[in-house]
């Protein structure tokens, strides 16, 4: 079983050369620690930068520079920094290549609940139903199960949409799944876990390929 | 040229009164209207409505006029980082209107562009589409949403000269130049106010004409909400 890292480091592979990349709060941030450095790629904060470098150092710390998450980050060399209309003009348009997210819950026909618990938490969707719905890669990262241990990937959510039939793919700290056909479709199990194990966390219907092959950490 | 400037912010905010919506620049607590946020303060307006990224914390930025219960709605794409904020909305002393961040972006741009509505596919199949109009472009369904009205816009920048012409500072920058120009009277604050023709016009980010009034702030607290850094 993986842990937010193990999470965070599988997604990394999905990060292609010459992409840019928007990461989500949480278990996606952490994805920019485990990208390769032979390649080209940028991540976008939507607060409006281009080119989001590591934490500062102490002395380096500046309350204008932070990200969506209100961390103070650093800016990259060839970073840039624009407004909030043009930061979603770059999503709105598709200038963006993948979306890493965290969710509430997947529903095995893609749609995605991430924003609200009807009258215990509503804290608001911030950018999310804007990158959810125009994304072309939306990659989400999340446990398998809650912490009731209900599971996560759904035949429908029951909470309140963020968006519909926009996920692409599911990273779990069991498995990594795919959106086919209107069910998850299992594409890797993580290490030491089997297919049993999957299906029980599984609530949607899966669809099992004859040879499912470990994650490749 | 013609000269915004005014010389502190009681004089900015002349004309602020009770039931009125503002719109206030800011990610987090990241390039707020501080000088104007305290004076709204001081005024003690009431029932206002604040059209706002965040809502600010418990003790600083938006927090302050929500803890004074002077903000009678608020339409916001993201608050969680408020306690009480959370309590008067579960408890429904204040009204709330989630918004998808990009949407709340461009809904101001439509007002600072004279656009008075626009399509976009955020929010399709929510609950943020409830009663409005939806149509297909190239096969994609899209939900109308409307501009924004506002009395007044309370803008940080980081310089700016007396003509109004502002420059922004790193991720402060975020809402507050689509703000410009998208209420009847636009209020900005800068940390460094020079003469006109001390700023070069290459690199203005919002042109003067959008802008009615420009002051020199002062005290900036500039808070850091995740303080997040690496060894040195």
């Amino acid at each position: 079983m993986l842990d937010k890292n193990g999470i965070a480091k599988r997604i990394a592979q999905e990060v292609k050369d010459g992409y840019y990349v928007n990461l989500g709060i949480g278990i996606p941030t952490l994805v920019a620690n485990y990208v390769r450095d032979d390649i080209q790629v940028e991540f976008q904060s939507e607060n409006g930068i281009l080119g989001m470098g590591p934490f500062p150092t102490e002395a380096n710390v500046d309350a204008d520079l932070i990200n969506a998450g209100k961390q103070t980050i650093t800016a990259r060399k060839g970073a840039s920094f624009f407004d909030s209309a043009m930061s979603f003009g770059m999503i709105r348009g598709q200038h963006v290549d993948l979306t890493i997210l965290g969710a509430m819950e997947v529903a095995q026909n893609g749609n995605i609940a991430n924003w609200k618990i009807p009258g215990k938490m509503v804290k608001g969707m911030g950018g999310a139903m804007d990158l959810v719905g125009s994304a072309k890669n939306i990659i989400v990262a999340m446990m398998h199960t809650n912490r009731a241990g209900q599971s996560k990937l759904l035949k429908e959510c029951s909470l309140p949409l963020t968006g519909v039939k926009c996920v692409t793919k599911i990273v779990t700290n069991l498995a990594v799944l795919e959106i086919v056909d209107g069910k998850f479709k299992l594409l890797e199990r993580a290490p030491g876990i089997n297919i049993e194990e999957i299906k029980k966390a599984t609530e949607g219907d899966l669809l099992i390929p004859e040879n499912v092959t470990e994650m490749k950490m | 040229m013609i000269i915004k400037k005014v010389n502190n912010v009681q004089e900015a905010l002349t004309g602020v009164k009770d039931s009125m919506t503002f719109m206030l620049g800011g990610f987090g607590l990241c390039g707020i209207p501080e000088n104007s946020i305290n004076e709204l303060v001081n005024l003690n307006v009431k029932d206002i409505t604040c059209i706002s990224n965040n809502a600010g914390v418990d003790d600083f930025g938006l927090g302050l006029l929500l803890k004074k219960k002077q903000i009678k709605k608020m339409i916001s794409s993201y608050v969680g980082e408020n306690a009480e904020f959370e309590r008067q909305m579960l408890s429904g002393e204040l009204e709330v209107d989630l918004v998808p961040q990009g949407t709340l972006a461009e809904r101001c741009r439509a007002a600072q562009h004279g656009i008075p509505a626009f399509f976009t596919p955020a929010g399709y199949g929510t609950e943020v589409a409830e009663g409005k109009e939806v149509r297909d472009f190239n096969g994609k369904p899209h939900i109308m949403e409307t501009a924004f009205h506002a009395d007044f816009a309370f803008i940080k920048a980081w310089k700016g000269d007396e003509a109004g012409n502002l420059i922004f500072k790193g991720t402060a920058r975020n809402f507050n130049p689509v703000m410009c120009g998208a209420a009847k009277i636009t209020v900005v604050e800068v940390e460094e106010l020079v003469k006109p023709g001390e700023l070069d016009p290459n690199f203005v980010h919002v042109p003067g004409v959008f802008v009615q009034r420009i002051f020199e702030g002062k005290n900036y607290e500039k808070r850091i909400e995740q303080r997040t850094t690496k060894e040195a």
